[in-house]
């Protein structure tokens, strides 16, 4: 079982090897600067240790924007690699990993997290609570989250990346086919990133349905609470599935079981069953909370209430139900025959239904509005038309028969990023610009952010219309080199510059970023956007507590109306103590020893994995012995934050 | 703007090569980067690209996928095209109405105390934008289920005729055809007979491959255990593109093959040949081959499916022998159909 060569550190590659020092080199600096301005207790007591859903928030989209970083530069490297026929940038087992590696990272440890990010940040704000149900589980899942991502990045410098794409199909992912431990680093690192999921599903599921502020009702949530609430709601049906499907994986690899091996009965066919019934509904987790935040955004800037709530709300759970019955359109030409094909068909073209009533709700919410174009409604705006384009060639992927043409083709490669990067990434983009202010007190600057807007949405649009013609012209994915006969190379170098143009853009958004924390004015009243949902009526930065008071609620928008009619949400009652939860370390350590049995796990180690697994399961019984009841925040600790804030909200 | 997009229509209606079409669109696109971007001219930009999609389709140099040289792909060429002018109408549609919001009820043009109403949603229109889009999918799956079962089953017009029999098997990155009627077998190319129809039988030593040939026929996955088929035939003699479009490691990019589609005769002929002049595939051979990651083209005077059979009949649900690392496994399983039972298994 481990008779198989490999390396354990990767030095024969150049530009792997240049990775290796510069991380190296960064990592050493970080610490020396981080001693250096003794900044370890502050770390410690207010970052690695919080529970503060809003810093978990933070911490998240920090990550996720480091991925972000990471899997555009193997976005880059791909495209650069097919810019031309036969280049020799890159070698087939290179791109292969880089590939897998640019797939797996850019939908679980870039758009998840980003996703759950705002999640945190902005749910409890909005249902008026001061914090999720379970804070302590919620940090966590932040840290088994960092540190699956933390194990998946480290493999392409310790042992080798996967290289059998991120979707790994099986016997390809097997022990005999792809013989390195990049695959093991695949199972191990989802499943523990998967697990802090789950438990974030739980966690935001039970926050919603039980934390609400008096007089919210469900119909008079916010667009991004429900959109939220339902994409819990599949976290906690789909991630179970892909938590079975990883530990069979681990077990075929691992501990030599046949569940997905060619030989002694073992079904290759069960594994992208498997994954595929896990892997769709993963697609509407990272789409339904864009959803929820193109809707607060465009009824904001569109001064309107969101046009047909209710169509709205029941479209998102028709989206979720069907998400389940879909999956095997992703393999029509596994050789099902037309039943099984033509109801896979039906199904998934049914998405479309409840998916153009949310694109007709938005364009009317627009109507009789008064739009004003900022930053994060350029990119809501600019989500519908393109967008569109992603849904309707998913139509059209949808009919099995024309799709026996677009399989495994560079015309589902255009599809999917289509549907993701207008869907997904403008949105938490958008987000992250509309919520800014909020968390950090003041907003990103305007003509930066709209500078880097039409650099990512043109670039878009160069880097990946072309991919469609590629496609029906018979390019299929996942080829490292093509020869030059085929007369793709044109359309793949105006792909490579439109990737080069997305680079530059989301390099202007980071500059944007440092920019705006050095120059942007402060915002003294919390509410920038004279916008309508709740996290708008507290201070912004947001004190630990949310809000002094809880808020009373008695239809949709209270806010907005409240301001309107100059009303308050409070009746005026006083200010009365708050019991808040305490910060605590475990979490933290806890996953530190998760990682220790992951990575042992991956080269198959097996004394320290179970010293590392029996300290996790140490870790828990601490905690179930350990009493925390939380602490007091005093009245007059209250009223003096909030004068320090600028005045009670 | 108007004129440069006629312009820009007319030098792609008279170009007869597509890459010119595509630097011209690259060139266009940069101008308008380096102008600067407003609405109305991305709406014009959307428009340009989506007429250049439709030129494309009709360019003398086609796109493989709407070029088809047979009868299944014509089918599937067919149902693709319907479904862009289709899909083309739906983004009409919206873009329309879109461009109407954007250009109307921007707050430049709303007057500083214009308050916009409360309006709560519109039973009716969503009922419409219920309603239509359903009748649209329903129209949709009707094609689908029709041209699926018509791309599934003998291409139209060769009903009564009886299909020639061919076995596609992929290892590593190679493919073995074999001719079990004509006892003849090949490695990474394929030649067949136009005007009859051909099924080809489809599996793997190793991992999922998928079996595509654009301009012929949909492709089709070829799995280790069991086999899966395709029917297809060819209207005009020529040589096709074929590759596996599954990724299946280290030499996948290269994982290509040539059929090429021939009259009866030169086909019979080119049996005859092979049958005279090409070596016996022995078993020791064929081990040795698929243990070869790459090789070039082959021609062997008799087939591996006697001592090497493919999964199905009673060797259905056992792995190919021969599969790398796998050859006593293989050996120790005893043949049995009954056990092995596939839930995705055609019939």
């Amino acid at each position: 079982m481990e008779s198989h060569e490999q390396q354990f550190l990767i030095l024969n590659e150049p530009m792997i090897l240049a990775a290796m020092i510069s991380i190296v080199v960064g990592g050493l600096s970080l610490v020396i600067g981080v001693t250096y301005f003794k900044k370890w207790g502050y770390l410690w007591r207010e970052w690695i240790t919080t529970v503060d859903h809003k810093k978990i928030g933070v911490m998240y989209i920090l990550v996720a924007l480091v991925m972000l970083f990471r899997g555009g530069v193997d976005a880059l490297l791909m495209r650069g690699q097919t810019a031309m026929p036969e280049n020799g940038l890159l070698d087939a087992q290179h791109y292969n990993e880089i590939f897998t590696t640019h797939g797996v990272i850019m939908i679980l440890f870039m758009a998840m997290p980003f996703i759950i990010g705002l999640m945190n940040v902005v749910t409890p704000l909005q249902i008026g609570a001061r914090d999720v149900a379970f804070p302590r589980l919620n940090s966590v899942s932040f840290w088994l989250f960092a540190v699956g991502a933390g194990l998946f990045n480290i493999s392409f410098i310790i042992g080798g990346s996967p290289d059998a794409g991120w979707s790994a199909y099986f016997p390809l992912a097997s022990l005999e086919f792809s013989p390195t431990v990049g695959n093991n680093y695949y199972a191990i690192s989802l499943q523990i990133a998967g697990l802090g999921t789950l438990a974030t599903g739980i966690n935001f599921l039970v926050t919603i349905l039980k934390m609400r502020a008096p007089g919210m009702t469900l119909m008079k949530m916010p667009m991004f609470t429900w959109s939220i609430l339902i994409t819990n709601v599949i976290i906690v049906f789909a991630f179970p599935v892909l938590t079975v499907a990883l530990a069979l994986m681990t077990m075929d690899r691992q501990f030599g079981t046949k569940f997905f091996t060619m030989q002694d009965g073992g079904m290759d066919m069960l594994w992208a069953n498997l994954f595929w019934v896990w892997g769709h509904p993963e697609v509407y987790i990272v789409i339904l909370p864009a959803f929820g935040i193109y809707s607060e955004i465009i009824s904001t800037f569109a001064r309107k209430n969101l046009f047909g709530y209710k169509s709205m709300v029941v479209s998102m759970v028709a989206i979720s139900l069907l998400s389940f019955l879909v999956w095997a359109h992703h393999f029509y030409t596994m050789g099902q025959g037309v039943m099984v094909n033509s109801f896979f068909s039906i199904t998934t073209m049914l998405i479309a239904v409840p998916t153009g009533v949310k694109i007709f709700n938005w364009l009317l919410t627009l109507h009789k509005g008064k739009i004003t174009f900022t930053t994060p409604m350029l990119y809501s705006l600019a989500f519908i038309p393109i967008f569109t384009i992603g849904g309707v060639t998913g139509v059209m992927l949808a009919m099995a028969s024309a799709d026996y043409q677009y399989h495994n083709t560079m015309f589902l490669v255009a599809h999917f990023h289509y549907v993701l990067i207008p869907g997904t990434v403008f949105a938490v983009i958008a987000g992250f610009h509309f919520w800014f202010p909020k968390v950090f007190g003041f907003r990103l600057n305007e003509k930066l952010g709209k500078l880097a807007f039409w650099f990512i949405t043109i670039s878009f649009n160069v880097a990946f219309f072309p991919l469609f013609i590629l496609g029906l012209n018979g390019m299929t994915r996942r080829m490292y080199t093509y020869s030059e006969s085929t007369g793709y190379g044109p359309l793949n170098m105006l792909s490579f510059l439109g990737a080069v143009g997305l680079g530059i853009g989301f390099i202007i958004l980071v500059y944007n970023l440092y920019w705006s924390i050095r120059y942007s004015p402060r915002d003294e009243t919390g509410d920038p956007w004279d916008a309508r949902s709740l996290e708008w009526a507290t201070h912004g930065p947001v004190p630990f507590y949310n809000f002094a008071r809880i808020p009373k609620i008695n239809e949709l928008d209270a806010f907005w109306y409240a301001k309107r009619n100059n009303k308050s949400l409070y009746d005026d009652r006083p200010i009365e103590k708050i019991h808040m939860p305490n910060n605590s370390g475990m979490p933290f350590l806890m996953s530190g020893a998760f990682f220790g049995a992951g990575f042992c796990l991956v080269f198959s180690w097996w004394i320290p994995t179970i010293i590392f697994t029996i300290l996790i399961f140490v870790f828990m019984a601490l905690r179930s012995f350990e009493k925390d009841h939380g602490y007091y925040v005093s009245v007059e600790e209250i009223e003096r934050i909030e004068r320090e804030l600028g005045g009670e909200k | 703007m108007v004129k440069r997009s006629l312009q820009l229509c007319f030098i792609l209606m008279k170009t007869s090569n597509c890459e010119v079409v595509n630097i011209l669109y690259a060139f266009e696109l940069q101008n308008y980067i380096r102008k600067g971007y407003s609405m109305k001219k991305k709406w014009l930009l959307f428009s340009a690209i989506f007429t250049i999609a439709t030129v494309l389709a009709g360019c003398e140099n086609p796109l493989m996928v709407l070029d088809p040289k047979g009868p299944q792909a014509k089918t599937l060429s067919d149902t693709i095209i319907m479904s862009i002018i289709v899909m083309c109408g739906v983004l009409l549609v919206v873009y329309v109405l879109y461009t109407y919001m954007l250009v109307k009820y921007r707050a430049s043009r709303m007057g500083e105390d214009y308050e916009p109403p409360h309006v709560h949603g519109s039973t009716k229109l969503e009922i419409i934008w219920t309603a239509i889009p359903i009748i649209i999918v329903a129209v949709l799956s009707v094609i689908t289920v029709q041209s699926l079962s018509k791309v599934e089953s003998k291409p139209a017009g060769y009903e009564d005729q009886e299909p020639l029999v061919i076995y596609a098997a992929s290892s590593n990155w190679k493919w073995h055809f074999s001719y079990p009627e004509q006892g003849v077998e090949t490695v990474n190319y394929v030649n067949m007979p136009i005007d009859r129809p051909v099924e080809f039988r489809l599996y793997s030593y190793g991992p999922i491959t998928s079996f595509w040939i654009p301009q012929l026929a949909g492709q089709k996955y070829a799995m280790s255990a069991h086999v899966t088929k395709i029917n297809m035939s060819a209207d005009v003699p020529g040589s096709y593109m074929g590759r596996n479009s599954n990724f299946n490691g280290q030499g996948y990019a290269q994982m290509e093959f040539e059929a090429q589609a021939m009259t009866p005769a030169d086909f019979d002929e080119w049996v005859n040949d092979v049958k005279t002049t090409a070596p016996k595939l022995t078993d020791a051979d064929y081990d040795k081959l698929l243990e070869t990651d790459f090789v070039g083209r082959k021609s062997y005077s008799s087939t591996h499916l006697e001592f090497n059979p493919p999964p199905e009949g009673r060797h259905h649900g056992v792995p190919n022998k021969g599969t790398p690392n796998t050859e006593e496994d293989a050996d120790k399983t005893a043949p049995s159909s009954e056990h092995h039972t596939h839930p995705n298994e055609t019939e």
